[in-house]
Parts: C-alpha cells; structure tokens; sequence
C-alpha cells in the first residue's frame, strides 16, 4: 500500500522529473510536446479498464464503459496527431533516408 | 507460486516498463532529433500496458479467472474509440491541430473523472454493505480525498477542453460574458469543493453517502469547466487548452493513487508538472500571466492607443521581387495567417528560389505565432521547410539590422513596434519580432486591417516598410515570377 509520506516522496519525485524533462526544451517542439505529454496521460485507459473491471452494479459499468471509451480516445488520438507532427520534423543537413 | 500469482507479478512488471518507457519518451521528445522515437517508446509503453491490464485481478488467488471481468465490454469501448480517434486524427489538417489536442485531452480528463466516479461508487457500496467483504480492504482518507480531488480536476479539464475545442473549431461564439460572472463561477468552484469534501467527510466519518451528493458533486464540477471556459478569448485558448492538458496529468496522478497504480501516478504526476511548467512558458511568452488569461479579458477596458503618423506605402509584386532580387539576406516572418491562407508551400517554394539563389534565408518565428507555441513550426515543417532554418525570437531579433529584406506573411501584433513604444497600447510589453529594425520590409496582406489584438501596426507605417496587399499563395507566385522574369532581363 502506498500511502502517506511515501506517496508524498512519489508525487515529489515524479513532479520534479517533469520539471527537468521540459525545462530545456526549444520553443520548436512546444506543441508537439504538448500533444506528447497529452498522450502520455493517456495512460489514463489501464486505470479506466481497471474500473470497469471491477464494476458490478449496472451504474458502475455505465461510468466504466465511458471512462474507457474516453481514455481510449486520449491516447489513440493523442498517439496519432503526436506522430503526425513530428514525422515532419526535417533538417536540411541530413536528408531522410531514402529521399524523396 | 500459482499461475495467477505469476501473471499478476508479470502485470506489475509491465506497468514499471511502461512507466519508464513513457518518462524516455517524454525525454527523447524533448529534441527534435529523437522526437519522433519518442513518441514510439511511448506509445509502446501505453499499449504494453493495456494489453496486460486484459489480465488484471486486484486480488489473484487460484481460482480467479484468466481475463478481467467485463473484457468484453473493455475490448468494445476500446475498438469503438480507437478507431473513431484514429480517423479524425489522420484527417485532421494541421492547422486544426490545437482543438484535436483540445478534445483528446478533455477526453483524458473525463476518463480520470469516470474513474473517480466508480471509485467513489464503491466506497458508498462498501460502507453500505452490513459486513465488510474480506478481499476489499477499507479505503484510506487520502484515497477517498484524492479520488474527490482528482475526480474535480478531471471533470473541470473534461468539460472545459470540450469547451475549448468548440471554440478553436468555430462551433461556439468566441465569448460569452455576462455581468458578475466571475462571482457565479466562484460560487460554483466552492459549491463544488464543499459537496466534495462533504462526500469524504460522510465516507471516511459518518461510514456512508448518499449517491445523491456524488452526482450533485460531479454535476457541479463538469458545470464549472463549463463556466471557467465560457469568457476566455479565442487567442488565450492555447494557454488554456496547456493547462488543461497539466489538469487532466494531475487528475490521473491521483485517480492512480485511489487505485495504487504507481505507472499512472508517476505518468500523470509528470504530466502534471511538465504541463504547469509548458504553461507558464506559454504565458510569458505571449505576455500574460495565468491569473490574467483565466480572470480577465483581453483587451477590454485598454485606453486610447497614441495615433501613428505617416501613411501605408503599396508595393507592385515586381518591384518586391526586385527588391528580393538584389537582397542577400532575406528573412521570412510568418504568421497564422499565411496557414490560413494555406501559403505556407508557396512561400517555401519562393524560398527555395531565392536561396537557389545563394541567398540567405532564414524564417524567424515568435513564440506565439499560430495557435499554440511551435504551430507555426509544424505548419513550417509541413511544408517541407528543414528545421534548421527556423530561428526563434530571441536568436533572430539581433539579425535584422542586418537583414536586407524582411517579408512579414499574415503575422501583425508579434510584429508590431508599438509592444515598446507605446505604454497605452494594450499590447505593451509584449516581446516582438524587430522587424522595424531591418533595411527594407515587405508586407504581404490582403486588406488594411489590424491584426487579432485590434490595433494598429506602426510597422506598416515607417518609411522602409512597404505593403504587397495580396493573397499570400498569389503574392508568393508573383514574386517567383517576378524572379524568373529578372533573370531573363539579365540577358539569359
């Protein structure tokens, strides 16, 4: 069981690790970033299956099944427009593989 | 150790391996050289993830069976989803890019508050039931409290991204205001808050709740996401939809902990803080600060602007091109709205011939330029421009003096000299481009107008600045074409 202090430490850490991943990064991938990390909560899906997992009353499958579909939303959509960004990423001094 | 057993430590595994996939993830993206891997490595922590919670038991013992309970109905929510968000996020163009990030958010927030919601369900059933069920032990306060917590921030982030989304899709009218608002949306976060901390009080004190107050709570904080969004203008959205995006990050940190999922918490905590950081960013670098953009309206209430002498000066594409033609260094400075437009490939094109031309072109762009931070750099890179011509503000802005010509393309306030000059101005303060600053300046733009601020440029009124009033795909044919017509005078 994690609770208390070492939830606290958790939280504190996890927190400190996203502060230091963004802080240096260019103003070119802001976007792209923040569909990157809006995927990323995408995560969210394992919790909602959880829930509807373990729903037993109608009620709950009704609030699990939604959650569900919605937590599939964020991360297959966040997936899909997060990679479409950046495969357009180019520079000039590497040509891709392959060429045009 | 039994089969169940074994499965359930391989799932706990999985989860640590998702975990750390997602944190490299996020790192690999934060450069745009691993960017793209990044979004691999994470995208497969994710699936890792749900694939193996197709398996989970909270509680394995012998007899439990192989796949979760309702997998069925998992699989079917999941396959409806997937598909009809992978659609619309293939189709999407560009342009539209912040409102799907809008609603896929909103759609992350909703799933955390759904989760919230079941949990809180089944506190109330627990607490109801005459004898505590063996296998579900009693939740903790902080379970309950952050269930609460974590259920509003979701439910705020749900209904306020949708908001959000409407808004950058053209559904809604911009704004929507009305007198003693702010007062109304006060009262409504508060009577949330307290039908909140109520339902924890009557779980964790009083050893039940009546499902009445948890639908009350939930019907009042989705209200709320509404309301906050309702006043916010269409050019604070992208600060908006970011924090938002931090909301949703945090609300699955917490909703993780109710379920003591460490892959969630950490995820979402990190989402959390690395959003709040990307906000803020956002916030400074169009001016503004969070409290401002969520409490007040933009440009309402700013005096009188100090009047701007002097007249705007029409330049004939041909005599533009003459001016690029004899130029050495050119900088392009691109707007919203050259996207809107859909300019972007012709004006890559025009400098692709100038820099066949061995001149030196380079595209400065302002942190707020598009929708969001960096949209213009994806709208750029759609178009084919390489990164590595792509210069930020604070890199470009000492280069203008030397710049030979600067062409402005659909951007205006980022542009406009007035941000230093004038205090009355409602821009004033706001970092701009020093495009006032370079030898010669085009402006490519169709009509007189002033830009989304409303006020106008005193760029477009200075003697070296000249306006090509245009389309900005036939502006740019005219001056390739004007370009090609030079070469032949030059006795080809």
């Amino acid at each position: 069981m994690i609770d208390g202090f070492l939830a606290l430490y958790l939280f504190m850490l996890a927190a400190f690790t996203g502060h230091e991943i963004i802080s240096r990064v260019p103003v070119i991938l802001h976007t792209p970033l923040m569909s990157g990390s809006n995927f990323v909560h995408g995560i969210v899906l394992v919790g909602a299956m959880v829930a509807l997992g373990e729903a037993t009353t109608p009620l709950q499958q009704i609030i699990g099944f939604i959650g569900v579909f919605l937590g599939a939303g964020n991360a297959a959509g966040g997936y899909v427009v997060t990679e479409r960004m950046l495969e357009m990423f180019k520079s000039s001094k590497k040509p891709a593989a392959g060429g045009k | 150790m039994n089969t169940p057993q074994i499965v359930a430590l391989l799932i706990q595994a999985s989860y640590f391996a998702a975990a750390v996939l997602l944190i490299m993830g996020i790192k690999r993206m934060s450069s745009p050289v691993t960017a793209r891997s990044g979004i691999q490595w994470a995208g497969v922590g994710v699936l890792v993830a749900v694939v193996v919670t197709f398996f989970y038991h909270e509680h394995a013992a012998a007899n439990t069976p192989l796949l979760i309970e309702n997998a069925a109905l998992i699989f079917v929510a999941i396959a409806l989803s997937t598909v009809l968000a992978w659609y619309s996020g293939k189709r999407v163009a560009m342009t539209s890019m912040p409102q799907m990030v809008a609603l896929y958010n909103g759609m992350g927030g909703g799933s955390a508050a759904a989760i919230g919601a079941s949990a809180l369900l089944g506190f109330a059933s627990m607490a109801a039931a005459p004898k505590f069920v063996p296998s579900m032990p009693h939740a903790s306060l902080s379970q309950v409290a952050l269930a609460v917590i974590g259920a509003l921030i979701g439910a705020v982030s749900f209904t306020g991204s949708l908001i959000a989304f409407m808004k950058l899709q053209g559904w809604m009218d911009k704004t929507f205001r009305f007198t003693g608002q702010q007062a109304v949306n006060g009262l409504c976060f508060l009577a949330s808050v307290a039908v909140g901390a109520y339902v924890v009080y009557a779980l964790q004190v009083q050893g039940g709740v009546n499902v009445m107050y948890i639908v009350a709570f939930f019907a009042l904080a989705l209200l709320f996401g509404i309301l906050m969004t309702l006043p916010i203008g269409g050019a604070d959205m992208p600060v908006v939809i970011s924090l938002f995006n931090a909301f949703t990050g945090l609300a699955v940190g917490f909703e993780g902990f109710v379920q003591q999922n460490v892959a969630l918490i950490i995820a979402g905590t990190v989402v959390g803080a690395a959003g709040t950081l990307l906000t803020r960013l956002m916030a400074k670098a169009m001016n503004r600060s969070i409290s401002n953009v969520l409490f007040s309206n933009f440009g309402s209430g700013g005096g009188a602007a100090a009047e701007i002498k002097g007249s705007m000066k029409p330049i004939e594409p041909d005599d533009a091109a003459s001016l690029l033609y004899l130029a050495e260094k050119i900088i392009i400075v691109p707007g919203y709205g050259m996207a809107v437009a859909q300019a972007q490939h012709k004006i890559w094109e025009l400098s692709q011939n100038l820099i066949k031309r061995e001149k030196e072109v380079k595209f400065a762009i302002h942190p707020v330029a598009g929708r969001m931070p960096g949209h213009m750099n994806v709208l750029l890179a759609e178009a084919g421009v390489p990164y590595d011509l792509i210069a930020d503000m604070d890199d470009i802005n000492p280069e203008f003096p030397n710049c030979d010509v600067a062409i402005v393309i659909g951007a205006n306030d980022v542009v406009n000299p007035v941000a230093k000059t004038d205090k009355s101005s409602p821009i004033y303060g706001m970092p701009i481009l020093d495009v006032a600053k370079a030898k010669q300046v085009i402006v490519i733009k169709r009509g007189k107008g002033t830009g989304f601020a409303g006020i106008e440029n005193a760029l477009f009124y200075q003697d070296n600045c000249k306006m090509l009033y245009a389309d900005g795909q036939e502006a740019a044919n005219k001056l390739i074409a004007g370009l090609k017509a030079m070469d032949g005078g030059g006795g080809h």
